[in-house]
């Protein structure tokens, strides 16, 4: 219960699927001057419920208290905040770079050595899949930019606990 | 908490038919042992009031205006424990509810909003009177749902109640699209309540911290008890009493808690904070543990957050583990209801003497900074409140007040020696309350003196529910303090703004009395000190509800106060010479 500290917290909030929850938890956050740099919501492994990875910064201790909010919530079932070490962190990105004539290959180079894909080409762009850690992919993107980085999506950071322990 | 009333043929519709979802709702409100309903029809309503007419279990009070419906089911709510129903239309029968809900959202009151709603097919496309109410009251409900599907009613009203009136209440709101509450119901839809989230069941606490909390208790040498709201709705009052007594420890109130504990008992200090008495906020920086019980330390309560209880060792137990460290960072955390968790220390702790040092101080203390108002020059509003309470002495009565000076004169001088006895709206400070709020309560204890004790600010918010104490031949006294002005925040002026007058004279106040007198109601206007005891004793001889109006001094302060954000020791116990802005922020 550190009163001190601040950064970016994950968040993994196994919720029940129904109507409202994603509102809720939003103005959980939001009523706290929380500004959620990313937010995942998929179906869980049982249909009935949702997983939720929520990355957002701010002070240990205001994080720790919405946590406690969001878990008072109807609907949330669970909510933890997993440090990085005993939890698997990934994220998926689209980029979309100006890549023409011989550009392309120094493209292709970089794409190969953060072992991503491309999965569209056109005359003039190329449009790569990347996955994996949140630096991983700033870095790939910082490479990238020089060619002209025409469109970025990200999903946001989505994780999982390792081993026995529960996400 | 929940009666469940025998199953009757009404329950299950005529035989071979289903019922509709409106009826579904009503049987299931019914079944949850809801009776009493209060609220306004309307369009997207008429499903619902239908369903109504063949319900003879629920009591049904039209009220004038759907912030009164809210606030007479707080009442009934707070004098009785017991949820009651609030049912309006869509669009602005439903946002006319969104103040009360949130009054009943921050004093933790369990209540059960049905709002009517456009038809489905229509939602989100701009219908006659249709809102949002979902999205719209979302900040301010424990829960809410949107029926899209009749089958689901007999679920969403079970659990809307349950979660209503379990672990921390708080209110609920069921938004029924008016083609839901037409359609029917299969006879197999089920009723079982299906919330995997939500367990809100406590205990005392871990043996752990129990024994944690016993330790500190006998270790410490000035023990303070702060009962709040949660030591009323746990029903803890006698388990306080124990505890205090075992201790000889002093116990202190929030606004919300006030009744729980005896207030004419040796050991009551009254109610601590912003307008506290001066010597339990002195024995709040005195003591050196505080064991606080289901109150959340609110801004008004703490004064600074850095400063409480600076030199206490702080044991903060509450059912709602997200009060914990919320302003105040306890020693000790204790999720628990407490009722419980006092009745668990109860064999752990060890008895004490009477008569030690910190009882000798507490008694020193009260001596030394009582309570106390001028005598003469004009009817005082603290006489008016020390006169009511000879008049009732002995009673079963119930005080609903407004908000604002009148409320903390009511807090400070108005002993109160039963939980539920003393109904007022704390966190939300909601104006318009007292009348609406005693008419509910008087509802939940038909042989109850209920007096609302009422501004004339505040009273003229809600004063058309007069008509409905009438038509209800309710009893409900309205003690109106009127000093033409809106008090509290001309004192806050006085003291923060540099005696600046803004926009809190209120000119243009009709003759109370007449106005009463015009619903049918008896009224009366006081303007002489000689005058107020016979005029009270005739309105409360008076066979329904009455209106005294008493011209009471307009320049009167409430104190002791403790500036807004200041610490708890640097209280005012009169205005100073300069008061100026420096006092902080409001």
């Amino acid at each position: 219960m550190s009163a001190t500290g601040s950064g970016t917290h994950i968040l993994s909030l196994y919720v029940a699927n129904r109507p409202g929850t994603l509102a809720r938890i939003a103005q959980t956050f939001s009523r706290r001057g929380f500004n959620i740099e990313s937010l995942v919501v998929s179906p869980a492994a049982d249909g009935k419920f949702s997983r939720m990875t929520i990355s957002a910064s701010g002070e240990d201790a205001v994080v720790e208290q919405v946590m406690r909010q969001c878990a008072k919530l109807v609907d949330v079932v669970s909510c933890h905040e997993h440090d990085p070490e005993g939890a698997v962190g990934v994220e998926l990105a689209l980029m979309k770079v100006a890549a023409s004539g011989e550009k392309r290959t120094e493209v292709l180079q970089i794409t190969d050595h953060f072992h991503a894909k491309t999965v569209d080409w056109t005359e003039r762009t190329v449009m790569i899949e990347a996955t994996g850690s949140t630096a991983k992919l700033d870095a790939m993107v910082a490479l990238l930019r020089p060619f002209g980085l025409k469109e970025l999506v990200r999903t946001g950071k989505v994780l999982m606990a390792r081993g026995e322990q529960a996400t | 908490m929940t009666k469940v009333t025998s199953k009757t043929a009404s329950d299950a519709g005529e035989k071979g038919k289903n019922r509709t979802g409106a009826e579904a709702l009503v049987q299931e409100l019914v079944r949850c042992g809801v009776d009493h309903a209060f609220g306004v029809p309307g369009g997207a309503a008429i499903p619902i009031f239908d369903a109504l007419c063949a319900e003879k279990r629920i009591k049904f009070v039209l009220t004038r205006h759907e912030q009164g419906a809210t606030h007479m089911a707080d009442g009934f709510a707070r004098a009785s424990g017991r949820p009651a129903a609030v049912l309006v239309t869509s669009g602005p029968g439903a946002t006319n509810t969104v103040t009360g809900i949130m009054t009943a959202m921050m004093d933790s009151v369990p209540m059960l909003v049905v709002t009517g709603q456009s038809e489905t097919a229509m939602l989100g496309k701009d219908a006659f009177q249709e809102a949002d109410v979902f999205n719209i009251t979302m900040p301010v409900v424990k829960h809410s749902y949107l029926v899209k599907r009749a089958e689901d009613i007999p679920r969403v009203v079970r659990e809307a109640h349950y979660i209503a009136v379990s672990g921390r209440p708080g209110p609920v709101l069921i938004d029924v699209p008016v083609d839901v509450g037409r359609a029917e119901v299969p006879g197999d839809a089920g009723a079982g309540v299906d919330l995997p989230g939500y367990h809100p069941e406590a205990g005392g606490g871990t043996p752990v911290e129990l024994e944690q909390i016993a330790a500190a208790l006998d270790k410490a040498e000035r023990p303070l008890l702060l009962a709040g709201h949660g030591t009323v709705i746990a029903g803890a009052g006698a388990a306080l009493a124990a505890l205090s007594e075992k201790l000889r420890a002093p116990v202190a109130t929030t606004l919300l808690g006030k009744g729980v504990f005896p207030e004419d008992h040796a050991l009551s200090v009254g109610m601590v904070g912003m307008h506290g008495t001066a010597y339990a906020n002195r024995l709040v920086t005195e003591c050196d543990l505080l064991l606080v019980l289901g109150a959340r330390m609110d801004d008004r309560i703490l004064g600074s957050p850095a400063s409480f209880g600076a030199g206490a060792f702080i044991v903060h137990v509450d059912v709602d583990e997200a009060e914990f460290g919320k302003l105040v960072r306890p020693d000790v955390a204790c999720r628990g209801d407490a009722r419980r968790t006092l009745e668990a220390l109860l064999p752990l702790v060890r008895r004490r003497t009477a008569g030690g040092a910190w009882e000798r101080r507490v008694a020193e203390a009260k001596r030394k900074w009582p309570l106390r108002y001028a005598a003469r020059g004009g009817i005082r509003p603290q006489r008016v409140i020390a006169e009511l309470q000879a008049l009732v002495e002995g009673r079963k009565v119930i005080l609903a007040t407004d908000v604002g000076q009148h409320q903390m004169w009511a807090a400070q001088f108005w002993r109160c020696g039963n939980p539920r006895r003393f109904v007022t709206s704390g966190g939300a400070g909601t104006m318009g309350f007292g009348l609406p709020a005693a008419i509910g309560a008087q509802l939940a204890h038909p042989d109850a003196l209920v007096v609302a004790l009422v501004g004339d600010g505040g009273f003229q918010m809600t004063m058309c529910e007069l008509a409905t104490a009438c038509v209800q031949r309710l009893p409900v006294k309205v003690l109106v303090m009127n000093n033409h002005m809106l008090g509290m925040v001309r004192q806050l002026q006085d003291l923060l703004a540099g005696a600046r007058h803004s926009g809190v004279e209120l000119e243009g106040n009709p003759d109370f009395a007449r106005v009463a007198k015009a619903y049918g109601a008896f009224g009366e206007h006081v303007t002489r000190s000689n005058d107020l005891r016979s005029a009270l004793r005739r309105a409360l001889a008076w066979d329904g509800p009455a209106v005294v109006d008493v011209e009471t001094v307009a320049g009167e302060d409430v104190f002791p106060m403790v500036p807004p954000g200041r610490p708890l020791e640097e209280m005012l116990l009169e205005m100073p010479e300069t008061a100026d802005g420096k006092g902080g922020e409001a």
